[in-house]
């Protein structure tokens, strides 16, 4: 029930860092949006800068069209959950659940039917009583949620809410985040450094360095066609094979293999330049004979990823990673050649790293 | 190197020794105040609660017990009220020389309410008009002992979740608000801790309100304990044992009671 713009946003923190460098973003009404990014990025200060616990330097923030930059935080009406969750120790799980709602002086029989009315939705029921050092992470996790959901906030802002679970618990209420958030159709805003998260989690994302935006886009986008050699290599399990190639005439060389390069390539190289070659090792398969378009080389490693094996092989003195379907693993030492799919293959200019 | 049997027995000995030399005045303190005639030694030859009667003869005994805890009371007070602020803010403001400044504080705490400081600090009572006044020597006990308190609870707030404040903050508490509902209470233990710390000190206190205080109904326990001397200048043993117990067990009981409910620590660390 809320858009969220963010124009020219500027942070520079009084010692000097540059954390938010003149962003740019729009995120729309009911979106699940996730930003991504290695640690130090600045998605952390983002998102504080949306919540209101930190100032922005330049720039604007507008919830529905309302400037809000310069509004303090309890007049925003988002709700933040931490990634310690923040659930205050003294009180016990309806207390913490109560407590904002008490701030906005709510009513006693409203505040009671909006706690049981999130407890509910979140299955904690039962542990109203307790204190939140007596339930477990999850739970934990749960009641950070109820006590947001329960304020029925126009934006929600959750930072890095996985990363204190353990694995199995980590899927279980990745899943319900999703499923949650889905239901109440209120616009979120997820910070996480983990790409599986943001993937599996995200309508749209967005993938921070160094302070800025590098790409914005569907998980899908950004899984076939990452912007930039930063996207590239830091989405997906398994790394992109990016291999750099001299360009001849319509082709590309990279060691002794030879690619065609598409049109729209093409047309904007020349002989002699350096681009770099990369494509998903997802992408990347057996093939019977060698020839134009296909890496050749010794069988270095494979690794057992379940239904599959990658395989990397030394073409030339560059590795190349593949696929492999189970039961047809090649050996070490092992001669066998790799033809990526055309369509999946993307080609980068070496010097500004951006997509050809 | 494991040691050899001699010099276990010797470590031992001298363990006993030292212990025994802490030890003895303690169970004095226990013993004596019963003993119908007691003297410097330990025993029990004649029990008796003849002591506490004669000691409540004294008119100003009990008095003076009331007193001290109004010292103790009022500076505890108001080094909480003062120190938790002082302490939460210079725990989440950071500006150029906080550390520096928080050891100087530190460091100094010990000259003000020490005896080098006696004669300026008198003067200034006496400019203040807080000579012979309760509120007088709260405010310089307190004075000495805030830097001191200021250090410990900026320790215990330090280690406190920032995330807690900061949601609140979304949620749109005030400033205040957030001290009271959030901060006060998960940082209780450091306060009862620093509470009963001022307590205990200002109780002990003799020089303060020995120079401050001139009416011999406002004088606390401590100073009291000076008058119970002979024209020649011995100490009558059976009131000063009656009444250094008597001065003695609120320390004790507050001691245990906080030390039960809280743990006695000087140390943040909060485990949700």
């Amino acid at each position: 029930m809320s858009t969220v713009n963010i124009k020219g946003i500027t942070k520079v923190f009084p010692n000097g860092v540059r954390a938010l460098d003149n962003l740019d973003l729009e995120i729309k009404d009911g979106e699940f949006f996730a930003l991504l990014g290695p640690s130090g990025c600045g998605k952390t200060t983002l998102l504080r800068t949306l919540g209101g616990l930190e100032s922005a330097t330049d720039g604007h923030i507008l919830i529905d069209g309302n400037d809000v930059t310069r509004t303090s935080a309890g007049d925003r009406n988002v709700a933040m959950v931490f990634q310690d969750y923040a659930l205050y120790p003294h009180m016990n799980v309806k207390e913490n659940i109560q407590y904002p709602l008490k701030i906005r002086k709510y009513p006693k029989d409203e505040c009671e039917r909006r706690v049981n009315m999130a407890a509910k939705a979140l299955s904690i029921e039962n542990l109203l009583d307790r204190k939140p050092g007596q339930i477990s992470g999850g739970q934990q996790q749960r009641v950070a949620v109820a006590r947001a959901m329960a304020t029925t906030p126009n934006l929600y802002l959750f930072d890095e809410p996985l990363s204190n679970l353990d694995a199995r618990l980590r899927l279980e209420a990745r899943s319900f985040l999703k499923q949650l958030q889905r239901e109440l159709g209120v616009t979120t805003i997820l910070v996480t450094h983990d790409q599986s998260e943001a993937l599996a989690l995200a309508d749209r994302m967005a993938v921070m360095e160094l302070g800025k935006i590098r790409q914005v886009g569907s998980p899908v986008e950004f899984f076939h066609r990452p912007a930039n050699l930063f996207v590239a290599s830091f989405i997906g399990s398994t790394p992109m094979n990016l291999l750099e190639g001299v360009v001849q005439g319509k082709d590309l060389k990279i060691g002794e293999a030879k690619f065609a390069l598409p049109a729209h390539v093409s047309k904007e190289v020349s002989t002699g330049a350096k681009i770099i070659m990369g494509v998903r090792p997802e992408y990347v398969s057996v093939s019977k004979s060698s020839g134009s378009g296909v890496f050749s080389g010794k069988v270095k490693i494979t690794e057992n990823l379940g239904t599959h094996y990658l395989v990397l092989i030394d073409a030339d003195g560059n590795v190349v990673r593949g696929t492999v379907p189970d039961g047809s693993e090649p050996s070490i030492g092992e001669v066998i050649h790799f033809k990526p799919d055309p369509e999946r293959t993307l080609f980068y200019d070496t010097k500004s790293g951006e997509l050809i | 190197m494991e040691k050899s049997a001699s010099e276990r027995i010797t470590s031992a000995l001298f363990v006993v020794i030292v212990s025994l030399f802490f030890l003895l005045p303690i169970a004095w303190l226990f013993l004596a105040p019963f003993d119908g005639q007691p003297t410097y030694r330990l025993k029990l030859s004649d029990p008796s609660l003849n002591n506490f009667r004669e000691m409540s003869q004294n008119p100003y005994a009990y008095r003076s017990l009331l007193n001290s805890a109004i010292f103790s009371a009022g500076t505890g007070l108001v080094i909480i009220l003062i120190g938790a602020p002082a302490a939460y803010v210079l725990s989440r403001v950071k500006f150029k020389g906080r550390d520096v400044f928080l050891y100087f504080l530190l460091l100094f705490s010990s000259v003000v309410s020490g005896s080098a400081a006696m004669v300026p600090l008198f003067l200034l009572a006496l400019r203040f008009n807080i000579l012979d006044t309760y509120h007088g020597v709260i405010f310089i006990l307190a004075g000495g002992l805030l830097p001191a308190a200021i250090f410990i609870l900026k320790d215990f707030t330090d280690s406190l979740p920032r995330s807690y404040e900061e949601s609140a903050k979304i949620f749109g508490a005030s400033s205040f608000r957030i001290l009271k509902d959030i901060v006060a209470p998960v940082i209780r233990p450091g306060l009862a801790v620093i509470f009963v710390w001022a307590f205990v000190q200002s109780w002990g206190n003799f020089l303060i309100p020995f120079i401050i205080i001139r009416d011999i109904n406002k004088q606390p326990a401590a100073v009291m304990m000076y008058s119970f001397y002979t024209e020649a200048g011995d100490a009558v043993i059976r009131t000063v044992a009656a009444f250094g117990l008597l001065y003695t067990i609120p320390v004790l009981l507050m001691y245990f009671y906080v030390n039960r409910k809280y743990g006695f620590r000087f140390y943040g660390g909060i485990k949700g």
